[in-house]
């Protein structure tokens, strides 16, 4: 019996451990004298952690090629890309990303903010694409947010934006997302996700899908405690573990226990 | 005072005789035998809190524009009947309380009445005379599980117009008559006419609610005409039934239970928090959202549906069995047979026609006890797989892999398990037989 | 006048005196012990559920405390559950817990004998019982089937023909939720659209699309198709052939070596349609293809039907493969 509550109560621990952001693969910090350009920091620091997958100028190694130690080299052309996508991927810690046939996913970002900011104007300096986005949350309108993000997102991402799968991928929740990132994936359409043009959605609608996006994470919940925002299946857990349980329990408490 | 209202009623109905009978009937007491009282509690709840919903509740799919409080809906157009859902859960006060206890209540009532279910399954308190007894509860549970769908798609959101719109298609599927059938409830092509809401509306608050009432009564009924079964002890027989008399022991015990239930749901409708319907913005037909989920006693539709390969059964250009047949319609309808023909099959099996007012411990009916764990085994890997893709975002287990690996579990964890459940069962029984032996033999007294 | 105010006083007094017992030595219910502690503990608890029930009153009338919801179901969830506790109290021990014993009910075969009696003796007088008990079945069922008969009229269960019908057929124009009509410069590639059918009512299954572009040569639809996307253009139904819930999943490969190819993917049972080969199926339970619209871009470059759709839209039934869609 205490076995078994052992058990129970380890398999729970680990739900938060494998829900947590995986550890990234480390990053080779570079360190260079003071006054040098952000460009040139950054063309060490790409050299230095990028070149395995994207080639020696960011063109991209469109085949796999067996690498240093177990590594495969294979990852698309950076070039014009833009700063927007290089500081996505990167603030966002799906970069660098250990197996290029994986998903990248948020993981703890290893390098330093100088360290960002050069590889990002490095990035940028490859060929002529976007720059970092600056939206503006606070003039979107809530509702054509939540209308949009019905029609745009929540297939993909829940209605409240916690996360959901599509087939073969995982899309993330978006709870940590801040409205920088957002906007940059929305325009960038990283990995499976697809990508919205100023045409589809303008500069002003994709205020109000940020202004959305960030009340989720603090949405109307004042039924009380929320289960995840996700529905019917923590609520049949809740009805089981919680309300059956305590029902049983008083059953126990009033009839008796064994039969003669 | 009581003995002034009692003659006051024996004058008028003739009723102490009944009255006396009733307050000194016997009840068996285990703690099992009290689940079914908590559905019985729960149903009532429903029902309170039930009708002060109908009060508010405006079950008319016209479309209106809201204005309300709640910013990240305004201006957006929705029903009328949505929109109440809306008022009822943000504007009125304890609203939301009363709706969302209604819903726990829901979830909690076919909860009570499976695990009584299987309580009644697994120590055979089904046999004869109680087969029909047993019937009606099977009967109350297709019901229960038809009224609680219907509850939750009639306010219209977004996660139960989907549910309803796959209600639509398993109904469409079924062969031969399908797509007739679901035009004469649906009054044409989904999501229908304004006249399915008026349907929905009136079977789940007047015709299942009457025909839950009233099968409870019958239930009720016969459990008291033919009494309570019992577990075997030194007084308890097949003759005698053993037990508490309703008053003075057993009507306390049974009101605390009542309001153990009421407190139970009211904590949970409360400080839980069970289907925001405004977070989930109103229903169209064009759209949808990932995760979206049955409530749980349907879950195991869902993990049905999701399991079933690519397959519509056509001849030529008929489509005899369209693929959503076997996950929501077949599979439950097996389901339900099985259960509906357990007690003539027993007892054509076993050969044993006779009454059986004394239960069975699980272990004292090895077949029946390892068949029953391994039906209910396969049902409940198929309501795990409905959640495989909750399991892949939290947890990282391939999707694609999952539903591969489920489509094996379901049919031989099943298997396995009945062979161990068979064997668990006869080493307890030969167990007790070996205890029995031991202690005569210490009882003797050496040579 | 003493008199009288005695005569009174016994009056009086007579109504509250003690009715004796029938027969104090044949006890229904067996004597038992006084519990002076339970019955505090049971006053406590009774005392405890006045408190959370006027708590939870006092809520509900206050609007300035915050989270309404969750104190008024507290209150009022612990006023039953100290009642509940109460009452259980009182059972356990307040009460006597007799054990009482009772006959279970047999069955009755003389009356039963007599009842078959009674129903034979009294259709004695007949002389062609089964005729009658025919005709008698026969008029039951003429009547039963006539009473059911308005139930044909809550749909059209006879006519099935409206499942096939869209409101697509050619010339329609695309047009998104704002009633906005679609320009084929305005669709681009790596991203989705839903399109609806212009002046035609969106909730039904038939109005909907789910439009993307590819480039051409990236298209390999099926045979007789080669005109339906133009420009790259293709359409299809945004209802899952499955059970009918809205496609509203588009996977676009960022790096097509190490990511699968493009599909349309729905979100309730993850059936994944493959947009560049006319709708094939390639995961999840769907037993049909997504049904393709053909697409024609006109002289002002917006987007138009060219037809109706490749097949019925909708989750499948008998007769969803038996006719094309009709506009």
């Amino acid at each position: 019996m205490r076995a078994a509550l052992v058990l129970v109560v380890l398999g729970l621990a680990c739900v938060p451990v494998a829900a947590a952001d995986p550890p990234s693969p480390g990053v080779t910090h570079v360190k260079v004298p003071a006054g040098t350009p952000a460009v040139a920091w950054g063309a060490q620091l790409f050299g230095a952690n990028c070149v395995t997958c994207h080639g020696p100028n960011g063109e991209g190694i469109l085949a796999p090629v067996r690498g240093v130690g177990d590594q495969t080299g294979l990852g698309p052309s950076l070039v014009g890309v833009g700063a927007r996508l290089a500081d996505f991927y990167l603030r966002t810690g799906y970069m660098p990303l250990d197996d290029p046939y994986s998903q990248p996913h948020r993981s703890r970002v290893l390098f330093s903010q100088g360290e960002l900011a050069a590889l990002v104007a490095y990035v940028a300096s490859l060929g002529p694409g976007p720059g970092v986005p600056s939206p503006h949350p606070e003039r979107g309108n809530l509702a054509d947010g939540q209308e949009s993000f019905t029609e745009h997102c929540a297939g993909c991402h829940q209605i409240v934006a916690e996360g959901g799968y599509v087939t073969n991928a995982v899309a993330p929740p978006l709870n940590k997302a801040s409205p920088v990132e957002i906007a940059e994936a929305v325009r960038t359409g990283p990995y499976l996700m697809p990508r919205f043009s100023e045409k589809q959605i303008t500069d002003a609608e994709l205020d109000s899908v940020i202004r959305y996006v960030i009340y989720t994470k603090h949405p109307d919940d004042r039924g009380g405690w929320a289960l995840g925002h996700l529905g019917p299946v923590p609520e049949g857990l809740v009805t089981w573990f919680i309300g059956i349980v305590l029902l049983v329990a008083t059953c126990m408490v009033i009839g008796r226990r064994f039969h003669a | 005072m009581i003995s002034r209202a009692v003659h006051f009623l024996d004058e008028r109905a003739g009723v102490a005789p009944f009255f006396r009978k009733a307050l000194r009937y016997v009840f068996p007491d285990h703690w099992s035998f009290l689940l079914g009282e908590v559905a019985l509690y729960s149903f009532v709840m429903l029902v309170g809190t039930g009708i002060y919903l109908t009060l508010f509740f405006k079950p008319s799919l016209a479309p209106v524009v809201y204005h309300g409080d709640y910013l990240p809906l305004r201006g957006r157009e929705m029903s009328e009947a949505y929109q109440s859902t809306v008022d009822i859960s943000l504007r009125i006060k304890a609203g939301l309380l009363i709706r969302q206890t209604h819903h726990w209540a829901a979830d909690v009532f076919v909860a009570a009445i499976v695990l009584h279910l299987l309580r009644i399954f697994f120590t055979g308190a089904f046999r004869k005379p109680r087969d029909l007894t047993y019937y009606i509860g099977l009967l109350m549970l297709i019901f229960a599980l038809l009224e609680g769908y219907l509850g939750y798609s009639l306010v219209d959101d977004l996660l139960s117009g989907m549910g309803l719109a796959i209600g639509y298609s398993v109904a469409m599927s079924l062969p031969f008559i399908g797509a007739n059938i679901a035009q004469l409830l649906w009054d044409g092509p989904f999501p229908g006419s304004d006249a399915f809401m008026s349907r929905m509306y009136v079977a789940h608050v007047l015709v299942l609610p009457v025909l839950i009432g009233t099968l409870i009564v019958l239930h009720l009924t016969l459990v008291a005409a033919r009494h309570h079964t019992q577990f075997i002890s030194r007084r308890a027989t097949e003759k005698k039934v053993v037990g508490m008399p309703t008053f003075p022991a057993y009507a306390p015990r049974s009101l605390g239970l009542a309001f153990a239930v009421a407190a139970v749901l009211f904590l949970m409708g409360g400080l839980i928090q069970i289907n925001p319907i405004w977070q989930w913005g109103p229903y169209h037909v064009s759209q949808a959202t990932n995760g979206a989920q049955p409530d749980w006693y349907l879950g195991w539709l869902i993990g049905a549906l999701r399991l079933v390969p690519s397959f519509d059964v056509t001849i030529g250009h008929y489509t005899l069995v369209p693929n959503a047949f076997w996950g929501g319609a077949l599979f439950p309808l097996f389901v339900f047979l099985v259960l509906f023909a357990w007690p003539s099959l027993e007892r054509r099996v076993t050969g044993d026609y006779a009454f059986h007012n004394l239960l069975d411990r699980p272990r004292d009916a090895p077949w029946r006890t390892a068949i029953g764990v391994a039906f209910f085994t396969w049902i409940f890997v198929v309501f795990l797989a409905g959640a495989a893709d909750r399991m892949f975002v939290l947890f990282g287990l391939s999707y694609q892999g999952q539903v591969w690996a489920f489509r094996v579990l379901v049919w031989v964890l099943p298997v396995a398990v009945l062979f161990v459940t068979k064997r668990i069962c006869d080493e307890l029984l030969r167990g007790e037989v070996v205890e029995v032996r031991r202690k005569l033999v210490e009882a003797k007294p050496a040579a | 006048m003493t008199r009288w105010v005695i005569a009174l006083l016994v009056l009086v007094l007579g109504r509250f005196r003690r009715r004796p017992r029938l027969d104090s030595e044949a006890r229904i219910v067996p004597a038992g012990t006084p519990d002076r502690r339970a019955e505090n503990v049971v006053l406590l608890l009774f005392a405890c559920a006045t408190l959370c029930a006027a708590a939870s009153l006092f809520v509900y009338a206050w609007d300035a405390i915050p989270n309404q919801t969750q104190f008024l179901g507290l209150a009022l969830g612990l006023a039953f559950a100290f009642v509940s506790a109460a009452c259980i109290v009182i059972g356990r021990r307040l009460v006597v817990t007799e054990e009482l014993e009772e006959d279970y009910g047999t069955t009755h075969p003389e009356e039963e004998e007599a009842l078959d009696q009674l129903v034979a003796e009294g259709g004695d007088r007949f002389t062609r019982k089964r005729l009658l008990i025919v005709a008698g079945a026969g008029a039951g069922t003429a009547i039963g089937a006539a009473l059911l008969a308005p139930v044909a009229s809550l749909g059209p269960v006879f006519d099935v023909s409206s499942l096939y019908r869209t409101p697509w057929r050619r010339g329609v124009r695309l047009v998104d939720e704002a009633g906005r009509v679609f320009l084929a410069d305005d669709v681009e590639e790596e991203t989705f659209y839903t399109a609806y059918p212009e002046h035609a009512d969106r909730e039904q299954m038939g109005a909907p699309l789910v439009v993307v572009r590819f480039k051409p040569a990236e298209l390999q639809l099926p045979e007789g198709r080669a005109m339906w996307a133009p420009d790259g253009i293709v359409a299809y139904s945004k209802i899952c052939t499955h059970a009918g819930c809205a496609i509203t999943l588009y996977r676009k490969p960022t790096f097509a070596p190490v990511e699968p190819k493009p599909a349309l993917i729905c979100p309730c049972h993850y059936s994944t349609f493959d947009a560049t080969n006319g709708g094939e199926v390639l995961f999840g339970p769907a037993g049909r293809p997504l049904p393709q619209l053909p697409l024609a871009i006109d002289g002002s470059g917006e987007l138009r039907a060219a037809g109706n759709f490749s097949g019925a839209v909708g989750p499948s039934w008998w007769g969803v493969r038996n006719h094309g869609p009709r506009s």
